[in-house]
């Protein structure tokens, strides 16, 4: 599980580096009673208190920390999104940003634990690492080059994982499958194993990202190269489209297709479990591979 | 520097953003609580300006920052000659205040709501470094007090004894709602020292700024005349 392995990995970089510290709201504090113990100044719970959460996460970073903020996406990005623009971009300071619950991991809890538009968001903020692991182990490596930079960074949890990880790289995608003419699709974090079984047999070229931000333009435009017009697929497990401007800044200069999949805009106000979430949203193989063959279809008409 | 009061030269400098020789004092709440606090109190100057052990005064308040720039120009921070551009594209000096381009300007403001969260932050990161020396000072105004932000911080202040935490409300009673039983009141429910003073009184400001508050927070609630 990646948050157990976050808070595992965030707990020894505290034994580790007096520079970090990790900034709580109430949730994840069981994981670091016994950091607490061991650095009472440097593990700070503020309470159910999410504006403040990103304010002291600011002000750690103005007297010279590496702080590290985690909680629910939805309170950590959305609720004092002000906080993020300003006591952190503004004041020209950096942080780690660690969040859990992600798109539809709490089915059950239904919207208001449910952050699909967090990546967005962040969007409309310059200079932010964007990391959407898939595996606990790259969890951990992303963690770890994140805390050891100085800059803006969004570690963006989930249930849902591959079966396996990737060697990943922070920064550049990652080349998992190659097709020689079919479609390229852009498989981020969690949904690669989806994306895998559902071009399996296809000619398709599937890249990995388990870093989103900075967008690796050159890494789709090499993918792409090859193809006079290529078709490209973005599987994205967050709001759909969210990175459809990027591509298509990346393939400007050259005619190409692009199909946004991910999280659907429209709330689903349904409950039930994360399997039933990722179907409604279209995002499970059987959903992906027919929506690709559709968008092929289309394009060869 | 040893700039006295008697000299006018905030005023003095204050007139070179405002264009007016005859501005009054009275639109300027902050100024004499800013000037008593970095005249007599902040150990920190140009020179030390980037010392990990100065004290750190943090503009929560960002409106209205021409008393807080001609305090910094009057302490060697800024040039006199930096005000006269003040909101100009040429100018580092802003209608709010950015930390990146005014020299001796701890954080940038003009969103009410964020410096006390960023106090609480720089006051914890300080003593998570060993540094219990440094104080940290945070200037809000009574209306601001009305951004929920500020209770989240007041009340986790309060409830961990933060003392190196310092707030100076300045309250020229511009809230809508006002403030039921008094501002100092609801830091003192929350655990924090408090005195409330004379915003124009020099000397009270000083003794309200120096009153010792062993184990918790201390807020200061400077009152000047109501805001036309």
């Amino acid at each position: 599980m990646m948050r157990e392995r976050f808070t595992t990995i965030a707990s020894r970089l505290l034994d580790e580096d007096p520079r970090t510290a990790v900034v709580l709201a109430d949730i994840s504090t069981d994981a670091f009673k016994d950091a607490a113990l061991a650095h009472p100044d440097r593990v700070v719970n503020v309470g159910i208190r999410e504006q403040l959460l990103v304010g002291v996460t600011g002000g750690l970073a103005l007297a010279g920390l590496r702080p590290i903020a985690h909680t629910f996406a939805s309170f950590l990005v959305e609720r004092g999104f002000e906080q993020i623009k300003l006591d952190l971009n503004h004041q020209g300071v950096g942080a780690v940003l660690v969040s859990i619950g992600a798109s539809y991991d709490r089915a059950g809890a239904g919207r208001t634990h449910q952050a699909p538009g967090d990546v967005a968001l962040l969007d409309t903020l310059p200079g932010w690492t964007v990391h959407v692991p898939g595996h606990p182990d790259e969890a951990e490596l992303l963690l770890r080059s994140g805390v050891a930079e100085d800059g803006l960074v969004y570690l963006r949890l989930s249930e849902q994982t591959n079966a396996r990880a990737q060697p990943v790289r922070p920064g550049g995608f990652l080349t998992v499958r190659e097709g020689r003419t079919g479609p390229v699709l852009l498989a981020v974090g969690p949904l690669l194993d989806t994306v895998l079984e559902a071009t399996e047999g296809l000619d398709a070229t599937v890249l990995y990202a388990a870093t989103i931000r900075p967008f690796d333009a050159a890494g789709l435009r090499a993918a792409t190269a090859d193809r006079p017009a290529p078709e490209v697929v973005l599987v994205e497990p967050y709001l759909a489209g969210t990175s459809a401007g990027f591509a298509a800044e990346a393939l400007a200069d050259r005619p190409h297709r692009l199909l946004s999949l991910g999280v659907r805009r429209e709330e689903l106000r349904r409950y039930g479990t994360m399997a039933d979430h990722i179907r409604a949203h279209g995002l499970d193989a059987a959903s992906v591979r027919q929506r690709v063959a559709a968008f092929a279809a289309a394009g060869a008409r | 520097m040893t700039t006295t009061w008697d000299s006018r030269l905030p005023l003095d400098l204050v007139a070179r953003m405002t264009g007016d020789e005859k501005h009054s004092p009275a639109a300027l709440s902050t100024l004499d609580a800013l000037w008593v606090l970095y005249d007599r109190v902040l150990r920190v100057s140009p020179e030390t300006a980037t010392a990990q052990d100065r004290d750190r005064f943090l503009l929560s308040k960002g409106h209205g920052p021409m008393a807080y720039y001609a305090v910094l120009a009057a302490k060697g921070f800024l040039t006199p000659e930096q005000l006269d551009g003040f909101g100009g594209w040429d100018s580092p000096l802003g209608h709010h205040p950015d930390r990146t381009l005014v020299p001796g300007a701890e954080i940038g403001s003009g969103s009410l709501g964020h410096g006390l969260g960023l106090a609480v932050g720089t006051a914890l990161g300080l003593r998570a470094q060993g540094l219990d020396d440094p104080a940290v000072w945070v200037l809000v105004g009574d209306a601001e007090l009305d951004e929920g932000s500020n209770h989240e911080a007041v009340a986790y202040a309060g409830a961990v004894g933060l003392d190196r935490l310092h707030v100076l409300v300045v309250d020229n009673q511009s809230a809508t709602h006002g403030w039921h039983g008094g501002i100092a009141a609801h830091f003192d429910v929350a655990g924090w020292s408090t005195a409330t003073v004379d915003g124009r009184d020099h000397d009270a400001l000083y003794a309200a700024f120096t009153q010792p508050h062993p184990g918790r927070p201390h807020a200061v609630v400077a009152v000047t005349e109501p805001k036309h």
